[in-house]
Order: structure tokens, then C-alpha cells, then sequence
């Protein structure tokens, strides 16, 4: 295992969905539950049984619309102002009105949720102004849950392939996509005559303070590869300067998970125990209250929960230490830290794009599609802004029915054979050299730059100078990476979708002129927001081989936001009461 | 292949060798409990960072390279209990 192997083969199919975590099984489960007698292949870098960014489950979906408790007007209504009005309503009112129905059919699938005595869902109040979040009691089942359904389906799974870049046809339609063996190096082309992207977050973007590289608060496999893989194709991607930051355990670096706690009596306080924030609903303006606690005289911060009864922490601990980062239990035990005496150190992540919790993701509507045709993209990496899990379900359903619909109508599409072969030569650039550096430092520089430069508060003359930096990063990986196996090609591949996620970090940061989104976008020279000359859409994308980037009107809203409602998210500061 | 201290490659300027520099490892297999040795090969399959391997030596897996998100599945899904996975060093 791990030798270098010297192999191509090709392959077709109708649907190709790339990522093999929470979306793209969602999709390809609904794209052949669409058109049975599709060809769908599932291609996932790592195995589908674990793979994503719930490969151990999760304790409860952050944003159910159920009925009784919410409405998608209201949902769409919350979205819309947590970020700030940069919202395309569609897809999340799409989102929003889809959900409850894959919340049923999961339950199906034997995920179960949390019931009240009477029956009804168990929905819990932690957003700012709405009621989202539903605890899964059999959480860490999930993903076992999906792999049986897609057995059933008689998905095409191709585990440890890593897609490397996307096959276009003579119009700029996807035609497919390049592949690359993690364990053997050999390739495989894969042609469709429709492509999902699930890749997930960039979560390997910035450098966590521990200075492990694979301390990350994201799956560390997800590296960026759809956010570069769309770009390549030519895709637009939106509002990437809207980073992802979140409030995590110091060090540790998973999240403390203030959503289950919080309906257990949990909150976030400053060192003097006391609260500072109105909601632990993760928003840029919520981070940035947490920034400014951090570095104030009250700092730092932490997860309070020493005040509750033994039986509850029991309870909070049973969950969290089973579920979603089950090791942190074995972290606070390292330390000593008993929730029952000790609150828990947070800190704020590293940077990295998701939609998931932010807003950073390639644009997509409210069927899923790119700009580029025959392109989808779901879950965290597709620009429906706070989709989170359930997110990434519905979205994943709706770009594989889309999918499925679109390719029954369509040819393959030919691509051109001298993409595969430029690519082949990039992808083995590395093994070619007897000598050289080693991915895991070009990684390592890469992100202590993205940390140095880039992560706000953002200043413009130090973004222009770590675009110099990672220039400089960049020749040596294009002209002295090596990689002596396929295990170190795979890791070479990975930091080149970093690099190209830093780059476009950097360039969509310097377009918007203006600080949004709380911390997200907080621009020292420009610290104010703009809406005159910037409520709209970042669209970033290459054009002729250059990255280019332009203003993208924010579309009609179909749910008004009444103008006193809009400041709702600002006012996340607890006032000082006399 | 490189040899820890390569001489420089020919037609390139000076490039630096490249060093092994030691680290510990998070996850841990009880030999004796493992049992790759009778062809299982649950923890490498599941493992998200695809950091396990079977050893040629001994015919157990172990952890061969540095890369982990400490987050569990090949300790869950081991068949025989014969996996530990720790915090990282550095994360402590």
C-alpha cells in the first residue's frame, strides 16, 4: 500500500457526486431514488462509513423548521438578518419548507428524534429569535443509518478516490471529473452528465493555535477541495471574506457546544462568570462580542456550567461525550476538568470558509445549481448561508432530484483528453523530484501565513503583504514539492486546494470595502458597514486563468424584513443594567 | 527516493535534505489484542485521515503517520477493543 502506481481508467455515469460525508449521500440517494435506472457513483477520499464531517453522528439538528414551532417565513426572516441582509432568500425558504419532510424520512431511516410526553418533537429555543433546535437521541447511528440506504439504492461507492479537478465540454458544461487513488495514485476519469460537489468546508485553512496541523475544528479532510475544484471549473464562488470563526474549547478545539448545554441551563460568561452575550446562536456578531470579551480585561471566556445539578451535567455529558468530538471527554480528564466544578476555557477558531455556519460557499440557487451548468453543489461548501446538518441533508436532496432530472434529458458530454493529461502532470509533479519539500511544511506555512495576514481584524495592508507571502508559498509548490508516496501525493493535493482557498481568502477580503458580518468581515480601514455601495453578493471567480471578482445584486426578498427587525443580530451585547 | 541526507539534485540549485523528526502518536493498538494478523482491517478502512496501517513486520495495525483528528472511529468500530486514541500531544 501507499506505492506510486502508474494507471488511468475511465469510467461513465449519469450523476457523479463528489463527497461522500452528509450531503452528497443525501443527493446520490435522491438522485437515484429519482431515476432508478441512473448510473449514480458516490466518490468519497475517504470511506463513506466515516467520513464528513459527522463521521461520529451528531446530537441534534441546529436548524428544524417544524411545524408548531416555526415556520419557513420566520426561518428565512432569522437567516436573512443573522447575515446582515446578504441573503438570496430562495434557497433558504426552499431549505426552510423542505426540512421537516427529510427530518421525517431520516426517522425513517431509524435516526431518532427527541419527543416530548405528548409526542410532539422536542424542539429547544437558541437562536436569537426563533425556535430550531432538536436533539437526536440515537445520534451517533447516523451515518450507519445513511450507508444502509445507500446500499439498498445500489449507489456505485468509490471510497478513497480523491477528486483532483472537474472535466468541462466545449460550452464550459460539466462533463465530469479527474480522480486520484489516495492509496495507489492511479487515476480514474469519471465522466457524468451531471456533477454534485459535497466536499465540505475549507477547514483546514487557517493554523489552529496549537500549531497541530490536524487540530482543526472542521473534519481536517476537509481541505477546501470543492471551493477549488469549483473555481478551476470556472464556477462562482460567494461572500468568501465571510470566514468561518467559532467559539470553540481552547485547544481542544471542537465546539463547546453551547446548543446542547444551553437548553440544559448552560451559558457562555467571562472569566467573572458572567454572561455577556444575549444568544450563543453562532453569528458574526456574536463572534465578535466573544473577540472583544477575549481581548478585554474580562477575558477569557468560557462554557458555564458548574452551577447546574450533578444529574443534568450527567446528562450533558453522556451526549457530548458519545457524540459529534466524543474525545473531548478525554481532553477535560487529561486536565482535571469536572463541568461540575470547572467552567471550560473557550477561544475563537482559525479561519476557514463554510456555509454551514457562515455564509462562504460556491453560489448556488434554490435547485442547488452553479453558475456552471450540469454543476451542483450542497452542504457546507454551497453557499446557502447557516445551513448546518440538516442543511445539507435537504439541499443534498434537492441538488440529487434536480440532478437526476437534468441528466435523463442530456448526452455525456465529451471533454477535452488534453485536460486529462495536463492534469495527470500536475497531480504527479511531486513524485517526479528527488528531492524537495515536504507537503506537510508547505502546509504549515501556508496557514500560519493565512493566520498572520489574513484572519480579522483585517487590515489592507497586511492582506496585500500575505498575498505576497503565499505567491512565494505557491512557487515552492508548484516547483519543489515532493511527495515520496501516495499517501504524501494525497496531502500534496490537499494543500494545493488550501493555497488556492487562501488566495481567494485574501482577494474576495480586499474586494468588499466595507466591515459586515460582525467579526466574520471586520475590516480595520474600513470598520464600517456600507450598505449604499455593498449590500450585495462577492462573487468571486477565474476568468481567462485570473481570479476576478464582482458585485452580485442580492436578490428580491420574498420574506419582508420589517426595517426595526433588521438590527435584531446587532444587539447581541447583554447592556449593563444599574 | 530520498535518503534522509540526500546530496543535491542535479540541475537544481541546493535543496535542502529532509529530516525525520520524531513525534509521539495518538493512537495506540494493543498488540495483543489486534487482529490484523487473521485479515481484519476495520480500523485503516474507517479511519477518515487514512492514517493506520497494517505493519509487514508484525501484521498489526498501527498509526504510521501524524495526522489525526482524534476522533474516534477506528476505537469504536475495532472488533476486539484493541484501539485508544488519545489527544495529540500539543492539544493537552
Amino acid at each position: 500500500m501507499d506505492d506510486i502506481t502508474d494507471g488511468l481508467t475511465e469510467v461513465s455515469c449519469d450523476i457523479l457526486v463528489i463527497g461522500g460525508g452528509t450531503a452528497g449521500p443525501m443527493a446520490a440517494y435522491k438522485a437515484k431514488r429519482r431515476n432508478p435506472q441512473a448510473r449514480v457513483v458516490l466518490l468519497e477520499k475517504a470511506n463513506v462509513k466515516r467520513s464528513g464531517a459527522i463521521a461520529m453522528g451528531m446530537d441534534g439538528l441546529n436548524n428544524a423548521v417544524v411545524p408548531g414551532y416555526a415556520t419557513p417565513e420566520q426561518y428565512t426572516k432569522e437567516i436573512t438578518i443573522a447575515n446582515d441582509g446578504i441573503c438570496d432568500q430562495a434557497p433558504v425558504f426552499k431549505y426552510a419548507s423542505r426540512c421537516f419532510d427529510i427530518i421525517q424520512e431520516l426517522d425513517s431511516f431509524g435516526i431518532r428524534f427527541q419527543k416530548t410526553e405528548n409526542g410532539d418533537y422536542d424542539v429547544k429555543k437558541v437562536h436569537h429569535l426563533g425556535t430550531y433546535v432538536l436533539p437526536m437521541p440515537n445520534g451517533d447511528t447516523v451515518k450507519r443509518a445513511l450507508y444502509r440506504q445507500l446500499r439498498r439504492e445500489q449507489i456505485l461507492i468509490s471510497n478513497r478516490y480523491m477528486a483532483t479537478r472537474l472535466l468541462t465540454g466545449r460550452d464550459g458544461e460539466i462533463a465530469g471529473a479527474i480522480a486520484v487513488n489516495t492509496r495507489t495514485a492511479e487515476f480514474l476519469v469519471l465522466r457524468a452528465k451531471a456533477v454534485i460537489l459535497c466536499a465540505g468546508a475549507a477547514g483546514r485553512l487557517g493554523l489552529p493555535q496549537s500549531g497541530y496541523l490536524w487540530g482543526t475544528y472542521e473534519n481536517a479532510t476537509n481541505s477546501g477541495d470543492g471551493y477549488a475544484m469549483a473555481y478551476h471549473a470556472g464556477a462562482g464562488l460567494a461572500n468568501l471574506e465571510c470566514y468561518q470563526i467559532n467559539p470553540l474549547i481552547k485547544d481542544y478545539n471542537g465546539p463547546a457546544c453551547a446548543y446542547v448545554a444551553g437548553p440544559f441551563g448552560a451559558y457562555t460568561t467571562n472569566s467573572e462568570g458572567r454572561r455577556f452575550i444575549e444568544c450563543d446562536y453562532w453569528s458574526g456578531q456574536m463572534m465578535q462580542e466573544f473577540y472583544s470579551e477575549l481581548q478585554s480585561g474580562k477575558g477569557p471566556v468560557f462554557l458555564k456550567l458548574n452551577h447546574l445539578h450533578s444529574d443534568t451535567i450527567g446528562k450533558i455529558e453522556a451526549i457530548l461525550h458519545t457524540v459529534e468530538r466524543p474525545s473531548r471527554g478525554r481532553f477535560h480528564e487529561n486536565r482535571g476538568t469536572d463541568y461540575r466544578e470547572r467552567m471550560v476555557e473557550m477561544h475563537i477558531s482559525e479561519i476557514g470558509f463554510c456555509s454551514g455556519h457562515s455564509a462562504s460557499g460556491v453560489f448556488v440557487d434554490e435547485f442547488a445549481r452553479t453558475t456552471v451548468t450540469g454543476l451542483y453543489a450542497a452542504g457546507d461548501m454551497a453557499s446557502v448561508p447557516h445551513n448546518y446538518m440538516l442543511g445539507a441533508f435537504t439541499n443534498g436532496a434537492v441538488a440529487g432530484e434536480h440532478a437526476a432530472e437534468f441528466a435523463a434529458g442530456r448526452d455525456l458530454p465529451d471533454y477535452d483528453p488534453s485536460d486529462v493529461e495536463q492534469e495527470r502532470a500536475r497531480v504527479l509533479a511531486p513524485t517526479r523530484r528527488d528531492d524537495g519539500i515536504p507537503p506537510n511544511q508547505i502546509e504549515y506555512k501556508a496557514r500560519r501565513m493565512v493566520n498572520d495576514y489574513l484572519q480579522p481584524p483585517k487590515v489592507t495592508a497586511k492582506m496585500k503583504l500575505g498575498q505576497e507571502r503565499l505567491a512565494e508559498v505557491r512557487e515552492d509548490l508548484e516547483g519543489a514539492m515532493v511527495a515520496r508516496d501516495a499517501h504524501e501525493l494525497l496531502r500534496s493535493l490537499e494543500v494545493a486546494s488550501i493555497l488556492d482557498c487562501a488566495d481567494m481568502a485574501a482577494a474576495a477580503s480586499l474586494f468588499r470595502t466595507e466591515s459586515r458580518w460582525g467579526l466574520y468581515h471586520y475590516r480595520v480601514d474600513h470598520p464600517e458597514k456600507n450598505d449604499a455601495d455593498w449590500f450585495c453578493h462577492s462573487i468571486l471567480r477565474k476568468q481567462d486563468g485570473r481570479m476576478m471578482l464582482e458585485k452580485r445584486p442580492v436578490a428580491p426578498y420574498i420574506v419582508p424584513i420589517e426595517d426595526e427587525e433588521r438590527s435584531a443580530y446587532d444587539r447581541q451585547r447583554i447592556r449593563e443594567s444599574a | 527516493m530520498i535518503a534522509s541526507a540526500s546530496a543535491k539534485a542535479p540541475n537544481e540549485e541546493a535543496r535542502l535534505p529532509i529530516a525525520y523528526t520524531p513525534t509521539t502518536l495518538p493512537v495506540v493498538v494493543d498488540e495483543a489484542k489486534c487482529i490484523a494478523d487473521k485479515g481484519c482491517t476495520v480500523c485503516v478502512d474507517v479511519c477518515p485521515l487514512d492514517v493506520l496501517r497494517i505493519s509487514d513486520l508484525t501484521g498489526k495495525a498501527y498509526m504510521k503517520y501524524d495526522e489525526c483528528w482524534y476522533c474516534m472511529p477506528c476505537e469504536t468500530d475495532c472488533p476486539t477493543g484493541a484501539v485508544t486514541v488519545n489527544i495529540p500531544y500539543l492539544l493537552r
